[in-house]
């Protein structure tokens, strides 16, 4: 398991290749990743600032990585979450889970997101022409990860 | 009994708070000391902490690094952090 917190750029393909590489049994690799609109709730964003809990949102990460290995069998996970000041298009999120069957991986990935984007202490603040917002939680979101404890 | 207290978020820039010592009595209060007991105490400050900590907006509570819920125990030298709902991904 790799968990990271950046303020950096990410290359997602040098990540999924080291999941690929690293046992000749992988034979699935699903990766997500979340990037920057230009435009949320009808408002043009111009950026985007990311905060975090440091030292908590680690450990958040590897508990949720920890579920998902207990959930399912998976080789490994790879989530990079970047943090700071960030333009339209630029990379926010990685998660990249590695199984022997697609099955495993895609259900891993997607409990991963559904985890962090409600357990994990991250918050945004949208730049507009009109000054700045923090972004509201969805109950979307939250609905999403119990339907993991259905 | 003594306790470090974070702010994230929208409750840091509004409180202008990010950080603090906080040091209690050891006394009834302190030995039965929840997250909810503690937004209470602080929220005594003025109408602002009143409004961010007991208003509308959900304030989620943290002790140690893990997330709670306002029922949980706080103890003598626990990290407490309050944030709203999180909204990273």
């Amino acid at each position: 398991m790799a968990v990271s917190v950046q303020t950096e750029d990410f290359d997602a393909g040098l990540e999924i290749s080291r999941l690929r590489n690293a046992r000749k049994d992988t034979g699935a690799v699903v990766s997500f990743i979340g990037l920057v609109r230009d435009l949320n709730e009808g408002d043009q964003v111009s950026q985007l600032t990311l905060e975090h809990y440091p030292g908590m949102t680690e450990k958040a990460l590897e508990a949720i990585v920890s579920q998902a290995q207990n959930r399912w069998a998976i080789f490994d996970a790879v989530v990079i979450h970047r943090v700071g000041t960030l333009q339209a298009t630029e990379q926010i999120v990685l998660v990249a889970v590695s199984s022997a069957h697609r099955r495993e991986a895609f259900k891993a990935c997607e409990f991963i997101m559904d985890y962090l984007k409600t357990e994990a202490p991250f918050w945004k603040k949208e730049r507009m022409q009109s000054g700045e917002r923090w972004l509201d939680a969805k109950n979307s979101d939250d609905e999403a990860r119990e339907r993991w404890n259905q | 009994m003594k306790i470090k207290i974070f702010y994230f978020a929208r409750l840091k820039e509004t409180l202008k708070f990010s950080t603090e010592d906080l040091e209690l009595p050891d006394d009834a209060f302190a030995s039965t000391l929840t997250i909810l007991k503690l937004k209470a105490h602080l929220a005594k400050r003025s109408d602002v902490w009143q409004q961010m900590l007991m208003g509308k907006l959900k304030v989620r509570g943290a002790i140690n690094h893990a997330l709670v819920d306002d029922n949980a125990l706080i103890s003598d030298g626990d990290e407490v952090a309050f944030f709203p709902p999180v909204t990273g991904g």
